[in-house]
């Protein structure tokens, strides 16, 4: 009689581990390298400073052990890279910046609250649909995170974006936070209404469009959102939020015609927005004649951009190196800018390598989406991956001059502790909604106690029929 | 929702696919570009950040970068500053670079394209790039006894190598102090550089090699004596009008000799007499016989109206379009519009001396790596041949008794025989004429050439010539070179 053996499900933990020293010694060689070559020394604290980093990840991937076993194992890897070359980074442009406080040393406490931050989220969070329950919670808290900086005492006016919030000695971007927010509402909201949006309403020119009050609330969500970002001036959210919007919506109703209304809307939002504020159309111009000396030399200009790009010249293929090009010439060399820094030391070669790291964190969100079986889970999954693709093409884009500069953070890489933290509860979240998709099921696979709903993506070994079919008569 | 979302991952792939364009437009194609934008304060910081090669003199260092303690890191300097500034020229933060530091500035800072193997290994390495150290082909002895030779006077002086058409000496006077533009202070370096332009000497043009340019004189009856030899219609001894006085065709005007005397009592000169004496009128009626075309193709064979760059750029000497027969005669005796460069006038004594083949002149003898290894060494190169071998023969005897029996006696050496050719040259009228020698030696085994102008006559004003002025200073180029 022959036995059926289900395939062990491989949990990928090793593979994790042995990508995550990778990581760290990528970090820990820069951060080395940088001291080295501009000292002659290893750094001060490097020992401590390492250490502490070091313990964290690990700290962090026993964590994924204990309570998400089955995830992603390339995700947190990537995460680790990615932070531990943009601590790094900072700690160079510190370097050159000899009279400034030290960014890198609050950088590495932010790293230690975000991955502690993931480590609660793993922890505490056992099953991604429990945020299912919080769709409207979430717009509430989304909202209220977005307008909590104009709100006088609390909000505070940094760089001419009034995008900060103080919480004690700290200011945050709260909206770093919305974007997480936002994102469990459009997944919640769209998975149970995606059939009325897609099904129900007019059809106009062979689109198909919505009804006015099943469309209505998330139009309004969106709009007083964007409503709001456009009055503090960030343009770079205000993008990333109509990106995640448009995205997920084409992802619950898989109608392209979405995606038309989408650039639609951008379109008449963009002509609308350059034409009504006057910062918008300074950016505008200052893009596409950033080479002009007017431009150049004013004030809020192109001043940043070009000195970006001269940066970047400067590395060239293979880079500078660490510590030998100048990125401190660039303003916002480690948080905006930090992509044009890395573009010089790095070369080429090295914005290639971070860049295909991006790639790959996306693929492997998009991936777990796809791989989850339920609705909201792929919304959500789906999402988070798209908004940090986003993310990366609108700042990178803008340092590159392929689009305007508008001002996001490079996720995992820049200066900040918001964006660190929002981006590091992303990949909790990814994480978590991955261990779900790969876990075994505890329950048997056939028999009384086998799940009820249609298991199709499951390879179930069908009984072989008692009698044989056909025979000799 | 599947399919949605394995599109929407293409797009994410799109989006990461337009970032690789864009940054690779930025860092690669666009680079060269970018990095020469006047805007980019990292190419200053990258030029004078970095170690920057010397330039160097048999052996010593004419040009070098000392490190600084400021934000540059290093400090060009100029030990032995007057006499090399018509070579090295000056290296300044603030009002850029001439002369070799200009010329042959990418070798000097490491980022020449034509030592791209040396550079790749260092790449492959993993070294920072380095300065070249450009050794020059100047002979020190050479240099410092033209500078000393040419005194106080304005003027120049330019000695080749005649075997291989390195340059061995190039002085231009007056000279300026290199180390006075070289320092980081720009208001400082502001001041001595207004005060450089202002100077009524330009001090700052290497008369050398450029500047205003000269009319020849005299030396220039050596292009005039090649056409006719080359003419086949003449030889050294043909006999040419050697009168008192040559009135210039089509006008009333009558040129004299050098002296007011007929060059012959019998009124007939041979050409080899003529060049000997210098004999104006012999040469403008034979500048007529050979025609302006004939002159001017000569002059042209010589290096006349052609760029050239030794890698100093070179102004081209001029000989005049279009002419009627008199100026033709005043080209021939080297006046009229004719206009040379000193090292114009050394390369013409040097093809002579070289049997008719004109080399290019150089100054960067071999490019060395910080450690001494050489990574290129220039190899003489030939511009043409301007002149048939028996036509230069011919040229150098007649050069001999220049020096022998005619107007360059005052360049003898003892032991050496020395071909040459003395020129006075007018300028305008009440301004003493500029004084000039060309010569060789030895005649028999010529190994080098040189070519000496004073300006105006230098201290010996009005009562200056070529042969009194210019000679011994030309004889002192050419004993340093022979070690005699």
């Amino acid at each position: 009689m022959a036995t059926v053996e289900p395939t062990p499900v491989r949990s990928g933990r090793s593979g994790e581990l042995g990508l995550l020293l990778l990581a760290l010694a990528l970090g820990l060689s820069a951060y080395a390298l940088v001291s080295v070559t501009l000292d002659g020394s290893l750094p001060a604290g490097f020992y401590r400073d390492g250490g502490v980093f070091v313990l964290v990840t690990l700290a962090t991937h026993a964590v994924v052990r204990w309570r998400a076993p089955f995830a992603d194992p390339v995700l947190l890897p990537i995460a680790a890279a990615l932070n531990g070359i943009g601590i790094a980074m900072i700690y160079r442009i510190d370097h050159a910046h000899t009279a400034q406080d030290s960014l890198a040393g609050k950088q590495v406490i932010w790293t230690l609250v975000s991955m502690a931050a993931a480590c609660a989220v793993l922890i505490f969070l056992r099953d991604h649909r429990t945020l299912r329950r919080f769709t409207y919670i979430a717009l509430v808290v989304g909202t209220g995170l977005l307008v909590l900086p104009l709100v006088p005492g609390v909000g505070a006016q940094i760089y001419g974006a009034r995008i900060w919030i103080h919480v004690g000695p700290m200011s945050l971007q709260p909206a770093e936070f919305a974007k997480i927010a936002f994102a469990v509402f459009f997944a919640g909201y769209l998975v149970t209404n995606r059939d009325t949006l897609t099904l129900a309403g007019p059809k106009v020119l062979g689109l198909q469009l919505p009804r006015l009050r099943d469309f209505g609330p998330l139009l309004l969500a969106l709009g007083a959102s964007l409503a709001v970002l456009i009055a503090q001036r960030d343009l770079g959210t205000s993008l990333l939020f109509f990106g995640l919007f448009v995205a997920m919506l084409y992802i619950a109703t898989e109608r392209s015609s979405w995606i038309i209304i989408g650039l639609g809307l951008f379109a008449a939002g963009a002509f609308v927005a350059v034409r009504a504020f006057p910062h918008v159309s300074a950016r505008f111009d200052s893009w596409l004649h950033a080479f002009d000396t007017d431009t150049f030399n004013a004030v809020g200009g192109s001043g940043q951009v070009v000195r970006g790009l001269f940066g970047m010249a400067n590395g060239g293929l293979l880079g500078t190196g660490w510590g030998e090009g100048y990125p401190q010439l660039v303003p916002f060399a480690s948080s905006d800018f930090i992509v044009a820094s890395l573009g010089e030391e790095l070369g080429l070669t090295g914005l290639f390598a971070i860049l295909v790291l991006y790639a790959l964190f996306v693929q492997r969100g998009l991936r777990i989406a796809i791989g989850t079986r339920d609705g909201f889970g792929k919304l959500f999954a789906g999402g988070l991956a798209f908004a940090i693709a986003w993310q990366c093409f609108v700042v990178v884009g803008g340092v590159t001059r392929l689009i305007p500069v508008t001002g996001l953070t490079t996720p995992f890489l820049a200066y900040g502790g918001s964006s660190l933290l929002a981006n590091w509860i992303i990949v909790a979240l990814l994480l978590r909604i991955s261990d779900n998709a790969r876990r075994p099921s505890p329950l048997p696979l056939r028999g009384p106690g086998a799940p009820a709903e249609p298991a199709s993506e499951r390879t179930i070994e069908l009984p072989r029929p008692a009698a044989p079919v056909g025979g000799a008569s | 929702m599947n399919t949605p979302l394995r599109r929407v991952s293409l797009v994410a792939l799109v989006l990461f696919l337009a970032l690789m364009a864009a940054t690779s437009w930025v860092q690669f194609v666009k680079a060269p570009s970018l990095n020469a934008d006047t805007r980019n304060v990292r190419t200053l910081y990258r030029e004078y950040g970095n170690f920057r090669g010397p330039l160097i003199v048999d052996g010593t260092e004419v040009a070098l970068s000392k490190p600084s303690d400021d934000a540059f890191g290093y400090q060009r300097s100029y030990p032995d500053p007057e006499v090399y500034a018509a070579v090295t020229g000056y290296y300044s933060v603030v009002v850029g670079r001439s002369g070799m530091e200009r010329y042959a500035n990418d070798l000097l800072n490491g980022t020449s394209d034509s030592l791209w193997w040396d550079r790749f290994q260092h790449l492959i390495a993993g070294k920072d790039p380095q300065g070249y150290s450009v050794e020059l082909t100047i002979d020190a002895d050479a240099q410092q006894a033209a500078w000393d030779a040419l005194g106080d006077q304005r003027g120049a002086v330019v000695a080749l190598d005649t075997r291989t058409g390195a340059i061995l000496a190039m002085v231009s006077k007056p000279s300026y102090d290199p180390n006075t533009l070289a320092v980081h202070k720009t208001s400082a370096v502001n001041e001595a550089y207004q005060a450089l332009l202002a100077d009524d000497g330009d001090p700052l043009i290497n008369r050398a090699i450029g500047g205003d340019t000269y009319p020849p004189g005299s030396v220039f009856k050596l292009v005039t004596a090649s056409a006719a030899l080359e003419s086949g219609t003449y030889t050294a001894d043909s006999a040419l009008d050697g009168t008192d006085g040559y009135t210039l065709p089509g006008t009333s005007t009558v040129l004299h000799n050098f002296g007011g005397g007929a060059c012959a009592s019998s009124g007939k000169i041979s050409l080899a007499d003529a060049l000997e004496m210098s004999c104006n009128t012999a040469f403008a009626s034979l500048g007529n016989g050979v025609g302006q075309d004939a002159l001017r193709a000569q002059a042209d064979a010589y290096g006349f109206d052609s760029t050239l760059s030794v890698p100093l750029s070179v102004t081209p000497s001029r000989f005049p379009d279009d002419i009627d027969d008199a100026q033709t005669a005043l080209a021939a005796i080297g006046q009229g519009s004719v206009r040379v460069t000193p090292l114009q006038v050394a390369m013409v004594s040097a093809t002579i001396a070289n049997g008719g083949t004109e080399l290019k002149p150089y100054l960067v003898k071999t490019v060395r790596t910080p450690d001494l290894e050489v990574v290129s060494r220039t190899s003489p190169t030939t511009l043409g041949n301007p002149v048939s071998a028996s036509t230069a023969a011919t040229l150098t005897t007649m050069m001999e008794s220049v020096v022998t029996g005619g107007t360059g006696t005052a360049a003898q050496i003892s032991g050496v025989s020395v071909a040459g050719k003395s020129g006075t040259a007018q300028t305008v009228e009440g301004e003493a004429a500029h004084a000039w020698f060309t010569a060789f030696a030895p005649a028999d085994d010529p190994q080098v050439a040189v070519a000496v102008v004073v300006e105006h006559g230098g201290n010996a004003g009005n009562e200056a010539t070529g042969g009194a002025v210019a000679a011994p200073i030309a004889k002192a180029v050419l004993k340093a070179v022979l070690k005699k």
